[in-house]
This record gives C-alpha cells, structure tokens and sequence, in this order.
C-alpha cells in the first residue's frame, strides 16, 4: 500500500508538471493571441480623453460634484485593487441606517422627493466597481447635470440614452447607463 | 421588454441550449472514457508520466491514484504561493502566508474554491494561470473519472478492475475540457472579459486614482465555470465586470457551468445502456432546481427582505446590468453544482434567497451537482432510495443490475455522513469559540448563518460564501480547508470502493419484482429521499439561521 502510494504519487507529480506546461501556460498564452483578435475589448475597453487614459468602460469610477453623473454607492469606494460588496443582510441595520442616509443625500443633492430615487441609487453593487446605473437614476441626475454644465437639458437627455446599454440581444440582462462613458460625453459637450 | 419577460425568456434560452447539447456532449463524453484508441498527445503524456495506459486498476488502486494526486497537487499549489515572490509576472506581491497556502490549495484541489483571500491583492498571475487554474482543469478532471469508475462498477461484472485513473484524468481534460474551455474562453473574450497580462495605473476622470487590472481572466474563468470550481480570478469574481461584463457572458457562464453536470446524466444512461435512466437521474435533478429556481427568483424579484422594501428593490449586492432575475439565476446555478461562483452578493440576498442557496448546497450538490461529483452522489441517493423502497416491500434492493447488499450500505451510509457530520460539528465547534463573534459581518441569526454557510459550503466543496465573515484567522483556515479536503475525498474513496464491490458481482436479471429505477415513481421517490435526508439533518441548523431570519 504504502509502495503503492509513492509509486503512485511520483506519477501525480510528473502528471501535474505536464498539466501545468499545457494547461498553466499553453492554453492562456494562446487564447491570449486569439485574444488579440478583439483588440481592446479582451483589454478591458480603456476610455481615452485628450489622449491620456481616464478609466475603463466597465470600471465604475468614484465622481462627485454636481458637473458629473454619480455611479452607484461602493462598498470599497471604487478601489480596483479590492473589488467587493458590502455583504451585509437583508436585515442589517447598519445596511437599514445607510440605505435611509443615501436616500437622503440623493433626494437632496437632486431636489427631488425622497419617494423618487431609485434603488440602485441607495444600494452597493455586487462589486463595488458596478460601471451603470439604472436610467431612471440617470434620469434624476440630468437635470443638475445640464444645469451646472450649462447644457440644454435636452442635450443632456439625449447623451443618456446615446450611453445606455440595453439588454444584450434584447433579452439578457437588464438595461443600465455607462456613467464614464455619459461623463465623458457630457465633458466633450462643453467643450464645444 | 419587461424584466419579467425578459427574465423568463433568457431562462427559456438557456434550456433549449442546454437540450441542444445534452444528446452530443453525452454521448461524446460517453466515447470518451469507453474508447480502446490513445490520441497521439495522450500517448505522449501516458510516455512522459511513465504511466502504462493499459493496466488496468482496482478500486484499492484507483482511490490511492486519486488520494495521492489530490495530496502532491496540494504540496506543489502550496509551494507556488509560498515562492510567489520568486515566480515571474507577480506583479510585485509578497510570498502568500502559510496557512492562507494551506487553505487555498486544499480549496482548489478539492474543485471548492473558498477564497479566504481577494485574488486581485493577494495573487500574482503565475500562481493564478499556473497554480489555480490547473487545478480547475485537474480536480474537475477527477470529479469525472470517479463517476465514470462508478459507472463501470455497474456495467462490469465479475472484475476488481475499475479502469486506469490516469487514463481516465488525461482524456477528461485533453478531450472534454480543454477544448470547451478552449471555445468559451474565446467567447467570453468577445463578450469583453479581459485576457492581459498587465496592470494599468490611471487617472480616473475625476482625477481618483485607479488601477486597470489586468490578467488571463478569460482563460481562468472559462474553466472557471466548465469544470464547476468557482473560483474568481478577483475578489468580487462573476460580479466583476471584467470578468462579466454583460448579460450575453452571464448567460454563457451559467451555460457552462451546468454544461457538464447536465449532459453526464445522458453518458451515464449511454454508458449503463438504458438512456432512460439518465433522464430519471436528471429529472430528480431538474425538479429540486426549478423548485429553488422559482423560490428564490420570487424572493429578490419580489423585494422580501427589510433591506429591499427600504429600498424598493433587492438590489443591495446586485449589478445593475444583471439585476434580480440574472442575480437569481446565477445563484441557483452555483450553488445547485458545486461551483461557488457568483455574480451577486449571497451575503446580501432575501433571507429565503439565502437560505435556499444554502439548502442547494445541503442536498450534497446534487442539483445538477458539481462536474463528476453530481452524478456520482445522485447515484448514491439513487441506492438508498431502491434500498429504502426494498424495506418497503420486503425485498433485496437492486439498482442497475446490481444487488445492494450489506456491503454497498456500508459505504453509502458512511458517504452520507461524512459530509453533514464535517458542517455540523465545523459549525458548532465555530459557534463554541468566543473569537468567533468578532469575525461575523452581521450580527445574530445572519451571522450564526454566516458561519453554517462556510463549513456548508467547504465540505460540499461548493465555495461560496456569506461573505461578511472574515476567515483569515488560523481556526478557519484550518478547520475549513479541512473541511474541504476531508469532503472531497473521503467520499470519493467511498465511492471508488463501492464501485469495486459492484464491480466484482455478476449480473442480476431483471425481472418483474425489480423496481424500474427510470419511471416517474422512482424519480419522485428519489427526490423525496434527497429532500427528507437533508430536512432531517440540517432542520435544526436552518432555523436558527435562514429560517428565523426570514420569520422576523
């Protein structure tokens, strides 16, 4: 038995060495190359704006101010290096505290009724680094967008809905609006 | 479209794929691991291994294999990590601390992927091509061979010989795996998930800093899912949009995580010679999972937790382009196989959400179960439902041809067990300890179920987490990583040795007092086996967790 064992187990550890040259290094590398065939898309879609890179298109990033769209909460503040949710429970006071707290400051910074602001604007995404948020959020925003960027608020309607991604294929998913992405188009607006 | 429709749609979507697979895939694998031809790459490995393709091994052999395996991919995962610094494309991070190690590698080997760490800030990507995902190819490779060797110990008679387990792992991953992942790899590429091998540093557009990690996420997170492990190239895994980016790759990852588990019922009635039976198997299966599929789609799409009705959708923990009903199924989809992936926060679902996602777990990842593993505990209940329906009428059980004497109870009672008994005493040995309460990330029954999620989802070899639970301390790296290991393979060992015992028997003829294992009777008494069991045991557990939760 025991004989059996190490006889048994050297082969294990020459079976994981060819494994790991083959399936550890071969195979990556080579759906690497076929990546290659995506361009950008297999490197994370970075966003560019005078040339320098901002952000990724599916990275949520950190916006405050009444000039940007803001993303979602994040339980990490949209720390790439650390992506995660909050995890706390459908019955966590703390999470009860922090939705009522949100609803406040959003209700607020927008000048809209409490009843209005949508629930991804009061909850953390999955991983902190969510890159939409709800068009109805983005709806509530725009206003204040348009205004402090001086911009029709027509103009700014329009770029929302130019910058949401809808189901893909129409069916799977649900829709949302890429806020780096509407950001930098709102930027390029003003600049006009 | 309406979420609702849309929702149902994309269900209807991923059925219809996996039944256009089910007769091809089935079969293939079925050729597979009854096939006498050797690939000229086999032969080449079978040469460099020093392994004698044609030998065949008794269940004693076989389970020593699979031990012996298990244990050096451990040691060498272990030392990866340890020499992290050492290894190219490190991206500068220290050496991964000892026990951490431990965990980890007794995680991956075992096809769990409980990650006690976030892959991002922890793992160079030497150690996640190279360490981790090997082993995803690896330990699903062995989930396989194992139920195939049960099989075999119904369609062989009168024989110890139960195969060659290495021949068994090489064309499960050379023939099988490879090649799918292969293809999913590429198509998740298309759908955005990232394939580098750089990090980016920037200047976000407000002038945060922000890095743009990179890695071979695409490659990872094809095997990933095909081979049911589960474990995220970052910390947030499947919720990440690098790893996820849009409802096409979360769809496709849901494919491909119940691709195998689902198409393996058809090998097993090709390979038993009755396709009916296959179709029982997976019916008892499809059945537990509709259930949980449509109980906890109602809860998140229905707001039934306090948090959710304060913010008017159970959106805390989800991604926006996923929303419930992506949530829901994705959750269903992990935690039914022994997977552990997720694209949404378990810790954060409704209470009947959680719970349900912990029972799936507690059925023995049965439901359609983990790659190999799924079948082979399907097929355990299977006998103690043709044994308990044998007490019924006062006659020796029999199941495939095979008479189920002493000797099979045995090890499919001990099977039974094992895996509860390493939850429950886990659990209450957790819940003992004072240093426990500082560890949770919600306080009571939320946080009792944090704890019963872990070893629940360590010895199901599932992976998953309520994650608010901080399980970096000493205790639970041990004590969950060998929760892990001793879940995995003491039934694999079971299981090899019950398939040796049938093995050695002849045939038995079926006659009319058999009991036809492939009929709707059997199924719905199959089903009420797994369920009565898992009531029986974790009843207690439950309602001191998910149960009282959702009462309050």
């Amino acid at each position: 038995m025991i004989k059996d064992f190490s006889r048994q187990s050297l082969a294990a550890l020459r079976m994981l060495l060819v494994l790991t040259l083959l399936l550890g290094v071969v195979y990556p590398v080579a759906v690497w190359a076929a990546g290659q065939a995506f361009g950008a898309r297999a490197e994370g879609q970075p966003v560019e704006v005078d040339g320098a890179v901002v952000g990724s298109r599916l990275l949520g990033q950190q916006f405050e101010g009444d000039a940007w769209f803001h993303s979602r909460p994040s339980a990490n503040d949209h720390d790439s290096l650390a992506s995660a949710p909050s995890n706390l429970g459908p019955s966590s006071t703390d999470l009860l505290a922090l939705i009522d707290e949100r609803r406040a400051t959003v209700a607020a910074t927008e000048g809209v009724d409490e009843g209005d602001v949508p629930p991804d604007a009061v909850t953390a995404s999955g991983s902190g680094l969510d890159p939409h948020i709800s068009p109805a959020y983005a709806a509530l925003q725009a206003p204040r967008v348009a205004e402090a960027n001086g911009l029709e608020l027509s103009v700014v309607a329009d770029l929302v809905e130019e910058h949401t991604d809808g189901r893909s294929l129409g069916f799977l998913g649900e829709p949302g609006v890429n806020v780096l992405e509407l950001n930098v188009a709102v930027l390029e607006e003003t600049r006009r | 479209m309406s979420d609702t429709l849309a929702g149902l749609v994309s269900i209807a979507a991923l059925v219809a794929l996996l039944a256009l697979a089910y007769r091809p895939l089935g079969d293939y694998m079925a050729a597979v691991y009854s096939s006498d031809r050797h690939l000229r790459a086999e032969r080449l490995v079978y040469r460099l291994t020093g392994v004698d393709p044609r030998a065949e091994q008794s269940a004693r052999s076989y389970a020593v294999s699979v031990v012996g395996f298990s244990l050096v991919g451990v040691v060498l995962l272990m030392a990866m990590q340890l020499a992290q610094a050492h290894l190219p494309f490190s991206r500068d991070l220290p050496g991964v601390p000892f026990w951490m190690s431990f965990n980890t590698a007794a995680s991956f080997v075992a096809n769990t992927n409980w990650q006690s760490y976030a892959g991002e800030s922890t793992l160079g990507f030497t150690v996640q091509m190279a360490g981790l995902a090997v082993q995803n190819f690896a330990s699903a490779a062995v989930g396989m061979a194992v139920a195939v060797a049960l099989i075999r110990g119904f369609t062989r008679a009168r024989t110890g010989n139960l195969g060659n387990f290495w021949v068994d792992l090489t064309r499960g991953t050379l023939r099988i795996l490879l090649p799918i992942a292969a293809v999913g790899a590429v198509l998740l590429m298309a759908g955005g998930v990232v394939q580098t091998f750089s990090d980016t540093p920037m200047d976000t557009l407000a002038g945060h800093g922000q890095v743009l990690t990179g890695g071979p996420v695409a490659s990872q997170e094809a095997i990933k899912e095909l081979g049911t492990n589960g474990g995220g190239f970052f910390n947030s895994n499947s919720a990440h949009p690098f790893e996820n980016p849009n409802g096409y790759t979360n769809l496709l990852e849901v494919l491909l995580i119940l691709l195998i588990p689902v198409c393996l019922t058809r090998t097993l009635g090709t390979l038993v010679g009755n396709r009916r039976q296959g179709l029982a198997v997976l019916a008892a299966m499809g059945v537990l999972f509709a259930v949980s599929l449509a109980a906890v789609t109602a809860a998140e799409v229905g707001a039934r937790s306090q948090a959710a009705q304060a913010a008017g959708a159970a959106m805390e923990g989800k991604e926006t382009r996923f929303g419930e009903w992506a949530s829901a199924l994705f959750a269903v989809a992990t935690t039914g196989t022994s997977t552990g992936a997720v694209n949404a926060s378990h810790d954060s679902l409704t209470p009947t959400g959680g719970g349900m996602v912990l029972l799936n777990m507690m059925f023995g990842e049965v439901t359609p179960g983990g790659v190999g593993s799924g079948v082979y505990g399907m097929l355990v209940l299977a006998i103690v439902a043709v044994f308990i329906a044998g007490l019924m009428v006062g006659r020796t059980p029999e199941f495939l041809g095979k008479k189920i004497g002493a000797r099979q109870m045995t090890y499919v009672a001990t099977y039974m067990l094992v895996t509860p008994a390493l939850v429950l005493v886990g659990t209450g040995v957790a819940i003992a300890l004072g240093s426990t309460s500082d560890a949770l990330g919600n306080p009571g029954g939320h946080g009792f179920s944090e704890v019963l999620y872990a070893y629940t989802s360590g010895a199901n070899n599932n992976g998953s987490a309520f994650g608010g639970i901080t399980v970096t301390s000493d205790f639970f790296q041990i004590t969950i990583g060998l929760a892990m290991l001793l879940g995995r393979l003491v039934p694999i060992v079971l299981v090899l040795l019950l398939a040796g015992s049938l093995a050695e028997q002849g045939r038995v003829p079926t006659t009319a007092g058999t009991l036809p294992t492939h009929k709707p009777v059997f199924v719905t008494l199959l089903v009420g086996v797994v369920v009565v069991f898992t009531a029986l045991t974790y009843f207690p557990a439950l309602s001191l967790g998910p149960i009282a939760e959702a009462l309050a």
